[in-house]
């Protein structure tokens, strides 16, 4: 398959302040594919995808987009994507079928603008001012903008941070039908359950770099163990007791988490009647006990030590 | 379930209806979006062509029959007043002239809160005296209206005979001063707003970045901006000469296409000038102050309301060298006076060197992102 993104040893250092937004950042994006940047807020994942937008030069590195650089063909590679920024306010005053009309007339072939509102599910809001439209209605409209150049690839950044779980759904069926069609979708985001269903591959970025990269089952694989078995035990939460934890069977990993106790384990059933058995021999007993399957937030956590969203 | 099986694949034949987009597209579109928001900004409707009219109509009344006042006289209530009232109502001045007689503190503090223009004060021995302002030029007129019309009530008989016949001829009344002033300001004001803050508002709203994301040539999208200015500009003119014509029956001796060219030059330069005051600030508050600033000396200098000859001579030179004198001046010498444009290079060479510098320097420093 076609590379149709691909960056190497990225660097950003703003220039006021010496901070260094991204450190040395290597991707590789297959054409058809639907890979997520994700990260925490100030991870350096705005950055890093308006360098490959062309909308920030790199302090070095080298970026090509569909074998092309910014360099020599900026006119071309602009036709060929479509963006959407975390954060446009598109001109309060036109209608949503002027706005769509608007950024048709920038490229050289376009869809159809009313083709693309009516896929987008914002046919009967063509004649609405943009300044009425809903949190969600606006950032299907932002991603129509992006759509109606007829792209082949997608940059979405941030595309469903603030919207109601509905809108979050129409977005991801909408981007589906984007790579279905052969589309290439970068997008980045905070959270770990869209980059888990609508992601082929992801990369998680922490401080500038890349500390992950695979498919999500791929990630969460390399936990060591895709369960995860929490509980909270009375008195103390000693942590002396992480050694008895960690010896019982299955179990990769502990963690203290609010003042649950979380293990990564291979085989619940084995580790759950040990557990049991470790907590009455303490003379404790559980005040709490859930299991679950781990997610990539569970990766993150592994790697930084932090939460994705710390709130 | 996950999201990728409910959508069954290819359902969309996106490449079967694509269009074609010519080189101006672009340049189309976005001029006929700005239009569109212009019309549907009731302010900008209303500081661009309901605020000049209303100043004409207020400065107009305020100043528009000035040969019409009567000069209000204190005569102060001592012997030989009765006098002086009676001979300045029998003398030929008298229906330009409101004497009273009032007492002394009266008339003075009449005098000084400009209730009066005049203090006469009879010496009691049939002689008077003035008490007149001599920088207050009504005040002067008063002395000099009172002194003949009490001489020639007396009996004084001019060697020579006069007459004089009132003229008030459309073409040198304060309001025909005034129009071409406010049409100048008008196009200073609007054009740096209506650029200046323009960009800087898409700018802190990151359009001006989403644009810069498409394929959209951003000649293209200065053009439109300037282009829309152009459309206003025109209906600017429009309204008020127009206004100025019908309501005070100014006499528009220059060309219109003389007075097109001159305001789209205008609109040009101070299109350029607001695009240099916004190229890099990303704050609507920063540019508010920069724009107050860089407009407030033409307010003052450039000879909006009066003429910008009464400053000391030597500020002249750097009033000339100003857009807003260059093209009010300009203005007044086409509409007022029928001047051609070859005739005034100087002002034109004024607005294109501030225009085009601006420009200039604008694209070198602006800030797209």
């Amino acid at each position: 398959m076609a590379t149709a993104i691909q960056c190497r040893d990225l660097r950003k250092t703003y220039d006021d302040g010496n901070v260094e937004a991204v450190r040395g950042l290597n991707l590789e994006i297959e054409a058809g594919e639907c890979f997520g940047l994700l990260g925490p807020n100030g991870a350096g994942k705005t950055t890093t995808i308006e360098i490959l937008e062309g909308l920030l030069a790199p302090t070095s590195g080298q970026v090509t987009i569909l074998g092309q650089n910014w360099k020599d063909n900026a006119h071309e590679l602009r036709e060929s994507m479509g963006i959407s920024l975390q954060e446009t306010r598109l001109s309060e005053k036109l209608t949503v079928l002027e706005t769509i009309e608007l950024f048709s007339g920038f490229y050289r072939q376009p869809r159809s603008p009313v083709e693309v509102l009516e896929q987008m599910q914002l046919g009967e809001k063509a004649d609405a001012w943009v300044g009425k439209l809903s949190g969600g209605q606006r950032q299907r409209l932002a991603v129509a903008t992006a759509l109606v150049g007829n792209p082949k690839i997608l940059f979405l950044d941030e595309p469903t941070t603030g919207l109601d779980p509905q809108s979050r759904r129409q977005l991801w069926d909408i981007i589906r039908t984007f790579q279905q069609s052969g589309g290439t979708v970068l997008l980045t985001t905070h959270y770990m359950d869209e980059a888990e269903r609508l992601c082929d591959r992801l990369a998680i970025i922490d401080h500038g770099q890349v500390i992950a990269e695979g498919t999500p089952s791929d990630l969460i694989e390399r936990l060591g163990g895709h369960h995860m078995v929490e509980f909270q035990v009375s008195g103390n939460s000693d942590h002396d007791a992480v050694d008895i934890w960690k010896a019982l069977p299955g179990v990769e990993s502990v963690r203290h988490d609010n003042g649950f106790v979380c293990l990564n384990v291979h085989e619940p059933h084995l580790t759950i009647p040990a557990l049991l058995d470790a907590v009455k021999k303490q003379g404790e007993h559980l005040l709490h006990l859930t299991t679950r399957q781990a997610s990539l937030e569970d990766v993150f956590v592994r790697l930084t030590g932090r939460h994705l969203r710390e709130d | 379930m996950t999201v990728a099986q409910q959508i069954p694949p290819k359902t969309l034949p996106v490449e079967s209806r694509t269009l074609h987009n010519g080189r101006w597209s672009g340049f189309r579109h976005l001029l006929k979006a700005r239009l569109l928001e212009l019309k549907r900004e009731r302010e900008v409707i209303f500081w661009a062509f309901g605020f000049p009219v209303l100043l004409a109509i207020g400065l107009g009344i305020a100043f528009g029959h000035k040969s019409a006042d009567i000069a209000p006289i204190a005569i102060v209530d001592s012997n030989g007043a009765a006098d002086a009232l009676s001979l300045l109502q029998h003398s030929p001045q008298s229906p330009s002239l409101r004497p009273g007689v009032v007492a002394e503190s009266e008339a003075l503090q009449g005098f000084r809160l400009g209730k009066y223009d005049l203090v006469v004060v009879p010496d009691g021995k049939g002689g008077f005296q003035y008490r007149y302002d001599p920088a207050r030029p009504e005040s002067v007129l008063a002395r000099a209206q009172v002194d003949d019309a009490l001489q020639t009530a007396s009996g004084r008989k001019d060697p020579v005979p006069t007459t004089a016949v009132a003229s008030s001829e459309p073409g040198s009344r304060y309001i025909d001063f005034l129009i071409p002033g406010l049409l100048g300001m008008n196009l200073m004001n609007s054009g740096m707003w209506g650029l200046g803050f323009a960009l800087v508002d898409m700018r802190q709203r990151k359009l001006l970045k989403r644009f810069v994301g498409t394929p959209m040539r951003r000649s293209d999208f200065l053009l439109a901006l300037i282009s829309s200015r152009l459309v206003l500009m025109v209906i600017e003119i429009g309204i008020l000469l127009g206004f100025g014509v019908l309501a005070f029956h100014m006499r528009v001796l220059g060309s219109l296409f003389s007075i097109v060219l001159l305001a789209s030059m205008g609109a040009v330069s101070f299109g350029g000038l607001g695009l240099l005051v916004a190229s890099r600030a990303d704050k609507i508050e920063s540019v508010s102050g920069l724009m107050n600033l860089v407009m407030m000396p033409m307010w003052i200098f450039s000879g909006v309301f009066f003429s910008s000859e009464r400053f000391p001579a030597l500020l002249q030179p750097f009033i000339k060298l100003l857009p807003l004198t260059a093209l009010n001046d300009a203005l007044r010498a086409t509409i007022l006076q029928g001047a051609s444009l070859g005739a005034q290079s100087g002002r034109l060479l004024v607005l294109v060197l501030w225009g085009g510098i601006s420009f200039v320097l604008a694209l070198r420093w602006f800030r797209w992102t």
